[in-house]
């Protein structure tokens, strides 16, 4: 029982028999956080480093809880305040953690590839992806499949759109990776110029600019933030208007025949993608997902320490 | 390979060991068993029904334990957890753990860390279908056991579960 991978960089590189084994485990590790006393003792031998080059609340916190469920060590790093701003080089900034026995490093960069970079140079440590620019989001995509079988039972012919921000989205792309990968279909939902072109043909998945039609399809909505951080140019006038397009509301769901389930992967901006009586309704998954978070990154930290050469 | 129990005295040693874990306690409200996930989960089973079949007085309470992630083997080898459907408190209770084989003790040394989790119970009991007696690698010592052997390591004790029986190759 094993991954296919000493990383996790991207949902990309997994196996569908690696997604399995991931959400799998973590349903053992979410009945742990059931329990009274909510630590096992499986990493009290590995030290593992958060380095955050951007900002983060729940990514954060998450996997610095689960790795304090899993009695592992933790340090915290935060770009601003480190000697970054000195002007020191990521290579040189790891590599000197390093030094000092750590034997994980959960990782987030605004550049795209950055873990990636730094898993050809640091061979022997496990590199987590917790977000690389625009790139993937590999542990956000693996608790949504996750609460998406808690509600559904299976990911296998489940139809899941994915609305808003695509272009800008690391969430989307794990999500879409993960989802063509278990089987099941998707669709994406969002204003012409935040799609990116060739995305149909790329992933053989379906596009469709009218929101009543995607959520009238769907069994899952999940719901992207509009990353204004991420945006140089004007792609839409204004929120206002992203709102009376694309904002899925309380009134749109009421009007569907069917219940779907509404997922976020946060920070949610009320009343532009998504209005509060959607996103607080009963079919709304959003604190269950945040929950489901923890127990999915012990699955993929406690996965991944396993690996024999860590100690070499 | 050579039969250790067949289909006839499992069944017969499973009743025995039923009976001895009811005669110290003619009271099962104060004990909580407990299987160990995954090769100690058939036998716990199969006494947990001959417990059954004596003991009508009130309900059994009875509950499967992962030991996955208390192991101490961890960095050799990653073991797929398995469910764990203890849901009664163990505070203050006697429990009574059962396995199929004890050998090197590791599986119960863990166990006794994982239950350490769920509560302090007042108690802990070990009760095996097969105590291997060499190459114990831990102080621990069953208080009930089916059938005692001596074996080499290079040994396997192997509980058949569709011919039930046990074997030693």
């Amino acid at each position: 029982m094993q991954l296919s991978t000493k990383h996790l960089l991207g949902i990309k590189d997994l196996l569908p028999s690696d997604i399995s084994l991931i959400l799998s485990t973590a349903q053992q590790f979410k009945d742990v956080l059931q329990r009274p006393i909510k630590k096992v003792p499986s990493l009290r031998d590995i030290t593992i480093v958060n380095l955050f080059y951007e900002n983060s609340t729940r990514t954060r916190m998450s996997f610095e809880l689960a790795e304090k469920r899993l009695s592992a060590d933790t340090i915290n790093f935060a770009a601003s305040g480190s000697s970054v701003s000195k002007g020191e080089t990521l290579l040189d900034t790891v590599n000197n953690i390093l030094s000092m026995k750590v034997d994980m490093v959960v990782m987030r960069h605004s550049a795209s590839g950055a873990p990636h970079f730094l898993s050809k140079h640091l061979p022997n440590t496990s590199i987590i992806n917790a977000g690389d620019g625009i790139n993937e989001h590999p542990t956000q995509a693996l608790l949504d499949a996750f609460s998406v079988i808690e509600q559904l039972g299976s990911l296998e012919g489940k139809k899941i759109v994915l609305i808003g921000d695509i272009m800008h989205s690391r969430v989307a792309l794990s999500n879409i990776y993960l989802l063509k990968k278990m089987g099941a279909e998707v669709m994406l939902s969002g204003p012409p110029t935040l799609m990116p072109k060739y995305i149909q043909e790329a992933f053989e998945v379906k596009v469709e600019y009218n929101l009543k039609k995607a959520l009238a399809w769907c069994d899952v909505a999940n719901v992207l933030r509009i990353q204004l951080e991420r945006q140089n140019q004007v792609l839409f006038s204004s929120l206002r208007e992203y709102n009376r397009a694309f904002g899925v509301t309380g009134k749109l769901l009421n009007e569907l025949e069917k219940k779907i389930v509404i997922m976020h992967p946060g920070p949610i901006n009320r009343g532009v993608e998504i209005d509060s009586e959607a996103a607080d309704s009963k079919q709304s998954v959003i604190l269950k997902q945040v929950e489901n978070g923890v127990a999915v990154r012990m699955a993929v930290l406690y996965l991944l320490s396993g690996k024999k050469e860590l100690n070499n | 390979m050579q039969v250790l129990l067949s289909a006839q005295q499992l069944k017969l040693t499973i009743k025995r060991l039923a009976f001895q874990l009811l005669e110290n306690d003619d009271d099962l409200n104060n004990i909580v068993f407990v299987g160990i996930q995954p090769r100690g989960v058939f036998i716990s089973e199969k006494i947990m029904e001959a417990v059954a079949e004596i003991y009508k007085e009130g309900p059994i309470h009875y509950g499967l334990l992962d030991i996955t992630f208390y192991r101490d083997d961890i960095r050799e080898e990653l073991h797929m957890p398995k469910e764990t459907t203890l849901v009664h408190s163990i505070e203050g209770k006697k429990v009574i753990l059962i396995d199929d084989v004890l050998y090197t003790g590791r599986t119960i040394r863990a166990a006794l860390d994982a239950l350490q989790d769920f509560g302090r119970p007042q108690k802990v009991e070990l009760c095996v279908l097969v105590n291997r007696r060499f190459n114990r690698e831990l102080p621990i010592q069953p208080d009930f056991f089916g059938i005692a052997i001596d074996t080499t390591s290079s040994q396997k004790v192997k509980v058949n579960l569709e011919q039930s029986e046990v074997v030693l190759y």
